[in-house]
């Protein structure tokens, strides 16, 4: 990424810093920072705060992260990153491990092939996009529990984790655009 | 670092997330299968993440008692007003309860009313419920060395539990109050009507010979009743609640069926003794032998209002001669064991 900036290929010409280590040390660092950041965050969340919802939110901090920097940083994103964060939410919370991997690996995947239409619009239609994510992630969730325990779970705590996750995705996005502009953009380095 | 072209790059980019969604299956079958592994690395992962968190709870907990202050703060204006009108409130009754407590000692002091005797009491746990299906009693665990007699009342937090029937070197048995063999004088509390309070075995014992023309009132209070010397005056029983078919039972105040700590209170009252069950002869460990019991120098109290009569007509006879019980007549020496025998 770094070499292609003196590549025949530079897409932005002009006059810039030499990369010298410590430059190339900070962009390397604003490119680990959503996946370190994610990672953080959920081990966070897995402390006793106390909050009301609190099992519920640990799997929608990793999907709406997830989706957030697979959207518009794809690059700091990667599938085996996807992965860790999907192991990590697992062994915190107390599903089956593996449920997180697959949910989120697969909705990786899904805004991958999305995101050319969905990176141009506004907040409003990116949060839709998410409603719609996170509900089919609910469901996956729901059918997989159902049958890997060989039995009809309850439908009630699926919804509610759509919900909690739709609605708490906002709060969440304020921050990550903030950072998706200034600490996690190797571009500043 | 291996040089690939740019098309083998690109398929092994492709590959990755099939790939990985493959292991994510493979991993949640492997977990599924051998659920020690998943706790395994589960617990790794605990173990290491909770000396962290135990840093953290520290601060954690303090911001948190400063948030919960916050909105005590904020509650306090409510709380205020609440706590000055319920002040308000109060405030009136306790006067109503000084001039009541004045009037009340003048009126004594008028009348040279015996004062009633200091009380003492024991608190003792409820060990056993050894109550089956035709008895309710429960046993307490007193320890050696108590003070625990026979007779000696016993209440909860809320109300009237029993007598103490049977005492042993370590244990005693209270007989409840819906025992089908209790028997207890009571007052109506609105009427100041006498009445008896009879134990079914069911929930709810039932109010029987109250005076004609003054029924219990439903929800009407129910006090113990000095009569027969056998319990003080005025100790709550319960309330007066009519069932489905019209009969008047008593909802006891205390709670029978989660009995947990008794106290057990001596009033001195030796009036009539609680009956001895029919089981202590099946453990004659619990008790005196019956022989030193009936030996004139071990003179046995009567004992007589909570022994069953099997008729109406028997309880009637029960109650009248109740009644007419005198001091003197309790204190006779009773040799015989069959109570109903010495009235007829």
């Amino acid at each position: 990424m770094i070499g292609a900036e003196h590549g025949p290929l530079d897409r932005t010409p002009g006059i810039r810093p030499r990369p010298s280590l410590w430059r190339r040390l900070d962009a390397a660092a604003r490119t680990c920072f959503p996946l370190a950041a994610t990672a953080l965050l959920l081990l966070v969340l897995a402390a006793p705060l106390g909050l009301p919802a609190q099992a519920e939110l640990l799997p929608a901090v990793a999907l709406a992260c997830v989706f957030f920097w697979t959207l518009f940083r794809p690059a700091s994103m990667t599938p085996p990153a996807v992965f860790v964060l999907g192991l990590l939410a697992d062994l915190l919370g107390d599903a089956l491990p593996g449920t997180q991997i697959v949910t989120l690996l697969i909705a990786h995947g899904l805004i991958l092939r999305w995101r050319r239409s969905l990176v141009r619009q506004g907040f409003l239609l990116v949060w839709l996009a998410y409603c719609g994510i996170t509900a089919g992630a609910a469901a996956f969730a729901w059918a997989l529990g159902s049958l890997l325990s060989l039995s009809l779970l309850p439908a009630a705590p699926a919804v509610f984790q759509a919900v909690i996750s739709a609605g708490f995705y906002p709060a969440l996005a304020i921050v990550l655009v903030r950072t998706h502009r200034g600490l996690a953009a190797p571009e500043q380095a | 670092m291996i040089r690939l072209s740019i098309s083998a790059r690109q398929a092994l980019a492709k590959l990755t997330l099939p790939v990985l969604i493959a292991a994510a299956f493979g991993l949640l079958l492997l977990g599924k299968a051998d659920t020690m592994l998943a706790e395994r690395v589960r617990m790794a992962l605990s173990d290491t993440l909770v000396p962290i968190y135990g840093v953290l709870a520290e601060p954690l907990a303090s911001a948190r008692r400063v948030i919960e202050s916050g909105e005590r703060l904020f509650a306090v204006a409510r709380e205020n007003d609440r706590l000055r009108e319920e002040n308000e409130r109060l405030r009136k009754w306790q006067a109503v309860a000084l001039a009541l407590d004045a009037e009340n000692a003048t009126l004594r002091a008028n009348l040279h009313w015996i004062p009633d005797p200091a009380v003492t009491y024991v608190t003792a746990r409820v060990v056993a419920d050894a109550g089956g299906e035709y008895a309710r009693s429960v046993l307490l665990s007193v320890g050696p060395n108590h003070s625990v007699t026979k007779g000696q009342i016993a209440l909860d937090d809320r109300g009237l539990v029993g007598r103490v029937t049977e005492v042993g070197a370590r244990s005693a048995r209270v007989l409840l109050i819906s025992d089908m063999n209790s028997r207890v004088p009571v007052t109506l509390e609105g009427s100041r009507a006498r009445a008896m309070l009879i134990g079914t075995n069911g929930p709810r014992p039932r109010l029987m010979y109250w005076p004609e023309g003054t029924p219990p009132v439903e929800g009407e209070r129910v006090v113990t009743s000095a009569e027969a010397n056998a319990f003080p005056a005025n100790l709550p029983v319960g309330t007066v609640h009519y069932n489905a078919s019209n009969v008047a039972e008593v909802e006891p105040a205390a709670r029978l069926d989660r009995l947990e700590i008794i106290r057990l209170f001596d009033y001195g009252l030796h009036g009539i003794l609680p009956p001895e069950a029919a089981r202590t002869a099946e453990r004659p460990n619990l008790e005196r032998p019956i022989l030193e019991r009936q030996s004139p120098e071990h003179p046995v109290p009567d004992r007589i209002a909570d022994r069953q009569p099997t008729t109406v007509a028997d309880r009637q006879q029960t109650m009248t001669a109740d009644r007419q019980q005198t001091t003197a007549d309790r204190q006779q020496t009773m040799t015989a064991d069959r109570p109903m025998d010495r009235r007829h």
